[in-house]
Parts: C-alpha cells; structure tokens; sequence
C-alpha cells in the first residue's frame, strides 16, 4: 500500500521493496481486457462461418467446372452458367468510378479543406456531404434512374437499354461514393500538419505550390487507401442497380456486338448476379452457384484492396 | 557513403565533441560573457518600422500599439511572456498571419520604407524577401537537398543549384555533417541538425531579414549555442528579428531589445510593447519597472 510509507526519509530498502511490490490484482483492467477480447472473437467466429459456409457451399462448383465457371457467361442452363459478365460489369462500373469520383472527390476534399473559408455557407457544404454518406443507397438508384439514365440517353449512349445501362450504373455509383470520397480525402488533407504548409510559404511557395508540392504527396496514402475502399462499396452496392434497370436474368449480346453496343447494352454486375441467381427456380443455382459468385466477388473485392495497400506503400515515402 | 543513417558522428556534433573533426572550434561557445550587448550601431539604416502597430484576431485585440524600428544587420530580440504578442507581431512582418483569416493588422509595417500592407503588395514575394525559422524544426518530409533546393527553384532560380544547396548549408553549418547523404530524408537529423537545416533553407533564397520564433525552443543546451553561434556568423549579412522566451538567449545574441508585456481584460489578453532600447541598457538598467521585474524574474 502507498500509504505504508510514512516517513520516506527513513524508509529502508526493505520498506520501499514492500510498498511497491505488485500485491493485488487489478481485477477492473483484466476483466475489460477480457471482454475486449471475447467481443473480437465473437467478430472473428461470425465472419469464419460466413466464410467457411460460403466456402464449403461453392466448393462442388469449383472442383466440377474449375475456371469455366469464371470464363463463361449467363445461361438458364446451370450446367453452363458462369460470372464472367458479371465481373467484367463491376469493373467497368469501377473503372466509370475511378475515372469520376476519384478525381471528382479529392479536387472537393482539397478546395473545403484549402481554400473555403470558415463561412456559415462552407460549414453547411460540410455537414450536407456528411449527411449525404449516410443516405440509403436505394435512394441514388431513384437519382441515377431520374436523372443520369436520361442524361445518359442525351448524350447519344442509350443503345438498345435506352440509357439503362452499365454508363448510367457506374455514373450512379460516382454518386453514391463520392461523399465517402471526398470525407476520406478531407481527413487525409486535414491530417497534414500545418508546420509543413508554414514551412512551405515560409520559403515563398503559393498557396498552389504548398499544397501540390507538400501537402498532396503527404496526404496521398491516406487519400487512396480511402477511396479505394469506396470502391469495394461501388463493386458490392445491388440495390441502386435494381432501380435503374440491371438484368436480373438470361441475357447475351448479339454474336456481332461491338465495344459500343455492349457498353450501352444489356449489362448485370456481380452482386446482381448473386441475387438472380438466388432466386431461380431451379435449385442448383441457389444451392451451389450463388455461393460460387459469392466467391468469386469476395475474391474481386480482396484483390482490388490489395492493389489499394499495394498503391500506397508505393506512394508513401519510406521515410 | 554510408548506407545507414549516422546517428553517432550526429551525436558527437550535438554534444560539442565536434571539435575533433574542426580544428578551430569557436571559442565563443565556452566563454560567452552574461551580457555581450550586441553592437548596436545607430547609423545602421532601419530596414523594417512598425509605427504604431495594432493586431486584431476577429474583434479579439491581440496586440496594442507597437512601435519599433528594426535596424539592418542587427539582432533584434522580442522578448516577453507567453500570450503578449510577440509572436503575433513578428509573423506579421512577413505576412504569415494573413494564413488566419480573422487576422488584421492596423498601423503601418514598413520595409525600406514601402508599407507591406499596401493594396498590391504580394505576401508570396514579402516572404521570400523576409525569410522564416520556427519555433519547432519543421523540414519538408524529403531530402536534405530538396529542403534547400524547393525556395530557389519556386523563385525561378536559374544558377547551378548544387552549389546552391552547399553553399546554404555551409552557411547554416551544417555541410560538413550532411554532405554524404543529401539525398537521405531530413527528418531523420536530430532537432537541432533540422533547425540549422530550416535555417538554410530559409537563407537559399537570399533573404535580406531573417524572422526567427523561438528557433531554439525546441533544442538542448549545445544544440542551442549552435544556433546562437550562427545567428551570429549570419548578422554579417541578414538583419534578425528573433523572439525568445529565454532571457539569457536575448542577452546572449540581440543588439536591441523589445520587451513585450500582457495586459489581461475581461479575461481576454491583449499584448504591449513595454520598453524596446539597446540589449545591454535593457537588461542592466531598464527604464520600466515592468521591465525590470520581468528581468529579474519577479514577474511571468
């Protein structure tokens, strides 16, 4: 007990050894550790079934069909039927959003984060970006379907979906990431220390050359590793692709379809693939199939965030 | 060329074993007098005035009426407590306080007799005109070279940057430890290694005045002696405002010195120039009371 010492002058060395000696056991702080680690491994338990079942389900289609059921197409016929159009849908839609709410989102991040000044109308902008992360994803379906399916049409891309396309699914999949995009880019930019910006107009730099030059290579590890992860939110969303018009069902395009038609024709992703075939009448696509997708766009989602990480150790200085 | 980063010659230079490596040592290091009093010369030209000046944060009174003219090729000490502006008067000469946007500084700040605050006057150019060293090291996160070599090229530098970038770290004395591994990050030098470093980069411009915020704050006592050891070799050639909360260091280094004080309002704090003369009449005959009670540490 800290209070056995009296008179520390006087103490010896006995005394001092007695005092400080480790003499109960502190019963709150190992039972919160306790807990902490029983929360973590129900996390752990719950995703290892999910996996494992998944795993175990999708097993058979595997072992029968190996790599054809990767490289082919959509059929009613679950003999024959594979995700390749599927997978090649989900990356176009992330290609669409790469090249959209990437750039879209950062140059946003940087201008709230740089220049707008502390004004009641910027606070508002702030606030309504995050307020529009948490929106329902359901609810960009209704906008891509009432506004970028029909901007899609005006821009000559309808194809024989009449704007309902794979265009208007990626451009509606901008929309539903960009908010996430530019929060992530926000925080990145924000984590920057200010002495680096200071050091930089202490030399004389412009504002354009302090954040091009000091804040933009410090802030981009953080910047991709965020919006990489949208992109698996991107890849992973079905909801908004039902509203605007993805196919649920059989569909291949004409033998003699050029890049063109493909793009603004009948298109369906991964998730949506999944779902379909969850509820075909036919067993076998639900019991095995579905499972073999859910591998297979597992699999997408965990190669796309390996490139993420991979793309940031490269842009992070070692030092 | 080493492959490591050499922490120990670092620490050798750090803890002033250095002299082995430089065989003649400054001697003012050791048998630096209490007070030297600078050289203040009055037919040194007054290169920067502040007549009058008030700085304001929103409504918020920061810093009340400062008069002070800064001569060329002196040191000028600010000194004061924590919260009396000295700071704030000293980021507004280069225009860094234009970075908060509820900053206004009223009076006039003069430099060779043109008001930095007139209407077309550009804070990018003030700043490479009136360079800056801060309080804590703050490096670029690169190499020593691109630290030195980012000021000059952003001006549109056109000479041969290599003996740029040596000659700006011979003058900071700081070539001898660096030379090997200029192309190595800057953050891995030691603190005071890092504020020399600043201090290059902030003369690679040629600037004529040398703003300096605590610039050794943040260092030990050798590390310290460094820098007042090059601030010194520098007065050859810059005009230094420096702000200081150590007194000795202001005895140590300045010509003149600007002894600020802080009035408390209503809770809110607003600075004030107390007393500014001669380093060596402030410090052993002070004018103000205030001043003397700060001096001999009755006060703040």
């Amino acid at each position: 007990m800290a209070m056995g010492l009296k008179n520390r002058s006087e103490a010896t060395t006995e005394d001092v050894a007695k005092a400080i000696r480790r003499s109960k056991v502190h019963w709150q702080s190992t039972l919160f550790s306790v807990v902490l680690l029983l929360l973590l491994l129900t996390t752990l338990v719950i995703l290892f079934v999910l996996l494992a079942d998944i795993i175990v389900k999708a097993y058979p289609t595997f072992q029968e069909r190996g790599l054809s059921f990767v490289t082919s197409g959509l059929s009613l016929n679950p003999e024959t039927a594979g995700v390749f159009t599927g997978i090649v849908g989900s990356l176009v839609i992330a290609l669409i959003v790469v090249l959209l709410a990437f750039p879209i989102g950062m140059s946003t991040a940087i201008y709230l984060e740089e220049y707008a000044a502390a004004s009641r109308f910027n606070r508002f902008l702030d606030t309504t970006v995050r307020n529009l992360a948490g929106v329902p994803s359901i609810v960009y379906g209704l906008l891509g379907l009432a506004m970028f399916v029909p901007l899609v049409r005006m821009m000559g891309l309808g194809g024989s979906t009449d704007g309902k396309n794979v265009i208007a699914a990626g451009i509606t999949m901008s929309a539903l990431v960009l908010p996430i995009v530019i929060i992530t880019s926000s925080e990145a930019i924000r984590a920057v220390p200010n002495s680096i910006r200071e050091a930089g107009f202490g030399v004389g730099a412009t504002k354009w050359e302090v954040i091009r030059s000091h804040v933009m290579p410090v802030a981009l590890p953080g910047i991709l590793t965020g919006t990489v992860l949208t992109l698996a939110r991107a890849i992973g969303e079905t909801a908004p692709l039902l509203v605007i018009g993805v196919a649920t069902g059989y569909f291949a395009p004409p033998g003699d379809a050029t890049i063109l038609d493909q793009l603004t024709g009948a298109y369906t992703a991964l998730p949506v693939v999944v779902f379909s075939w969850t509820r075909q009448t036919q067993g076998e696509f639900a019991e095995t199939l579905a499972p073999a997708a859910i591998v297979v766009l597992l699999g997408v989602l965990f190669i796309l965030n390996g490139a993420a990480i991979w793309l940031r150790n490269r842009t992070e200085k070692k030092w | 060329m080493t492959d490591s980063i050499d922490l120990v010659s670092d620490t050798d230079a750090e803890t002033g074993k250095s002299g082995t490596r430089d065989p003649t040592p400054t001697p003012r290091v050791s048998g630096r007098p209490r007070v030297t009093g600078g050289t203040p010369n009055d037919a040194n030209k007054v290169i920067i005035d502040f007549k009058d000046v008030d700085v304001y944060y929103g409504d918020f009174h920061a810093v009340d009426s400062v008069t002070v003219p800064v001569r060329e090729k002196e040191i000028t000490a600010f000194i004061g407590p924590s919260g009396c502006g000295k700071s704030t008067v000293l980021r507004s000469i280069n225009r860094m306080n234009d970075l908060i946007e509820s900053a206004r500084v009223e009076g006039t700040i003069t430099y060779h007799g043109v008001d930095l605050y007139a209407p077309g006057v550009d804070p990018v150019e003030v700043r490479r005109h009136i360079g800056m060293v801060f309080q804590k090291p703050n490096p670029f996160p690169k190499s020593i070279y691109e630290n030195i070599a980012f000021g000059p090229k952003i001006a549109g530098f056109k000479g041969n940057m290599d003996d740029l970038v040596e000659e700006s770290l011979l003058r900071a004395a700081l070539w001898n430890e660096v030379k090997d591994r200029l192309t190595e990050t800057a953050l891995a030098l030691s603190g005071g290694q890092q504020q020399r470093l600043c201090i290059a980069r902030a003369i690679a411009t040629s600037p004529d005045v040398l703003l300096m915020d605590e610039p050794a704050s943040a260092l030990d006592p050798i590390a310290t002696l460094r820098i007042e050891d090059l601030m010194y070799e520098l007065k050859q050639d810059y005009t230094i405002i420096i702000v200081t909360h150590n007194m000795q260091q202001a005895a140590r280094v300045s010509d003149r010195t600007a002894f600020f004080s802080v009035d408390v309002n209503e809770g809110r704090r607003t600075g004030r120039l107390v007393e500014f003369t001669e380093t060596a009449k402030i410090f052993t005959s002070p004018q103000q009371r205030e001043t003397e009670d700060y001096i001999t540490g009755r006060f703040g």
